[in-house]
């Protein structure tokens, strides 16, 4: 029975150092761009907020909607108001696990990324390729994948079909620093 | 017992802690913004009047508005279509902020000039703010001849116009404006036509699906103009946005497209079918 006792101790302390082994960043870039016979548009989030659990590889990623600064002002109204509705879906978000974290070294390299990305309220499971360091003070993962629209739910009216990309790249960097609360 | 409690507490107590969400903890790290209410209404027009959306900074809007003739008169004239008056105008983003316009309109062979500055924002989170205010001036130039014996100087040929808008999005389908008005015209018809005349416009828009809108105005008057029996300004339209574009379909009880002559000059009766049909067909560069 003690070494029960002592056994949830440990973990409960352990649940309070967990906080030193998160790196985090609050301006980490997304920036997406849309290729299309008409036009390409191309909108970056420099404001992006990501996290790394560095015990299990778990990784979060939380999306402001509104901070994607675009081209145009117009295109950028109408991205709030028509496409990924602002407003009513503020945030996107991804919660999943890097794979093979415990590869990772001071050399950059690929490694893959799982879990679940959420946009305009509706969630899919991915995986995207990414490239990662990680030293003391640092993890910096970056990459790039496609998107369908039609997977999130985002419709493009049959006039514009030609200004938009039924697939968007999405391409993030992301430079962790150690999170201390 | 007493043992068995302690342990499930402190099971479930570790437990909790050890699987704390990692987006909770960057929901915790967001730091609060403050976010522009963008989008109040669609348009730069709530239907004849202006709204407090300006164009951006480099943006440059060509709109053309036409208004038929009446719809009662009939099938002959084949219900207002026979006649049409138009406007024009290239509306500019100065700043952000600031937007210049220039306009002509046929009736009245009319040139206006406008100037429209967005002062304070509606704001959500930090440093919010319940409503936005724009403030509104132009001037108009009637250049068409006049009836010998009866000519007017160019000041004499001078209207203009004041306004103070405010307007709130309740949410992302209603908005509201209430618009504080002040007309003055340099040369009246007849004596007992007022030079000053200030009228408090209303306007709303109800959004009916991603990319249409239905939209209502009324502004009534506390002076009327006395020669012509001049009605308040009542008008309901649609908008349709696409892509760069925004289309309206008005039905009016005014013929003409600017402040000084729809609020004071429109002598319909609506509810006695003097409606006009017309669109506003806007594109932004």
């Amino acid at each position: 029975m003690k070494n029960i006792y002592t056994l949830f101790i440990c973990l409960f302390l352990a649940s309070f150092t967990n906080a030193q082994d998160k790196f985090l960043t609050k301006n980490g870039t997304i920036t997406f761009f849309s290729k299309s016979p008409m036009e390409n548009i191309e909108a970056e989030n420099n404001q992006v907020l990501s996290i790394v659990a560095t015990k299990t590889g778990q990784m979060a990623i939380s999306i402001l909607m509104k901070s994607f600064m675009f081209e145009k002002a117009l295109m950028q109204e109408h991205f709030n108001e028509n496409y990924v509705e602002s407003d009513t879906y503020p945030k996107a978000t991804f919660k999943g696990r890097i794979l093979s974290f415990d590869k990772i070294t001071a050399t950059e390299s690929a490694t893959k990324v799982k879990g679940e990305l959420t946009i305009h309220g509706k969630t899919k499971e991915i995986v995207i390729e990414a490239q990662a360091k990680r030293t003391d003070d640092a993890i910096v993962m970056s990459g790039s994948f496609f998107i369908d629209l039609a997977d999130f739910g985002i419709e493009i009216p049959s006039v514009v079909k030609n200004n938009i990309a039924k697939k968007i790249e999405v391409s993030f960097n992301f430079d962790h620093k150690p999170y201390k609360k | 017992m007493k043992n068995q409690l302690l342990t499930t507490f402190l099971i479930l107590f570790s437990l909790q802690l050890s699987s704390q969400d990692l987006l909770d903890v960057l929901d915790a790290e967001t730091p609060e913004t403050s976010n522009v209410v963008t989008a109040t209404f669609k348009g730069t027009r709530i239907v004849n009047g202006h709204s407090i959306e300006n164009r951006k900074k480099k943006e440059l809007e060509f709109i053309i508005s036409h208004r038929f003739g009446r719809i009662n008169t009939g099938f002959e004239e084949l219900f207002g279509l026979d006649q049409s008056n138009i406007r024009f105008s290239f509306e500019y983003g100065l700043t952000d902020n600031l937007t210049a316009g220039l306009g002509r309109s046929s009736f009245e062979k009319t040139y206006d000039g406008f100037l429209k500055y967005s002062l304070i924002k509606q704001k959500t989170g930090a440093n919010s703010f319940p409503f936005a205010v724009s403030l509104f001036g132009s001037i108009a130039a009637k250049s068409q001849k006049a009836i010998p014996g009866n000519e007017r100087t160019f000041a004499e040929s001078l209207f203009y116009t004041a306004q103070v808008l405010f307007a709130k999005k309740i949410n992302s389908t209603l908005s509201f404006q209430v618009t504080p008005t002040y007309v003055h015209r340099n040369l009246t018809a007849i004596n007992e036509d007022p030079h000053d005349i200030f009228a408090l416009g209303f306007g709303t828009r109800i959004k009916l699906s991603k990319r249409v809108s239905l939209n209502a105005e009324y502004y009534p008057q506390f002076q009327k103009l006395k020669s012509i029996d001049a009605k308040n300004s009542l008008a309901f339209g649609v908008d349709i946005e696409t892509g760069g574009h925004v289309f309206q379909i008005i039905l009016s009880n005014a013929i003409t497209m600017i402040e000084k002559g729809f609020i004071t000059e429109s002598t319909g009766s609506f509810f006695g079918g003097d409606i006009h049909l017309g669109f506003n067909l806007s594109r932004t560069f």
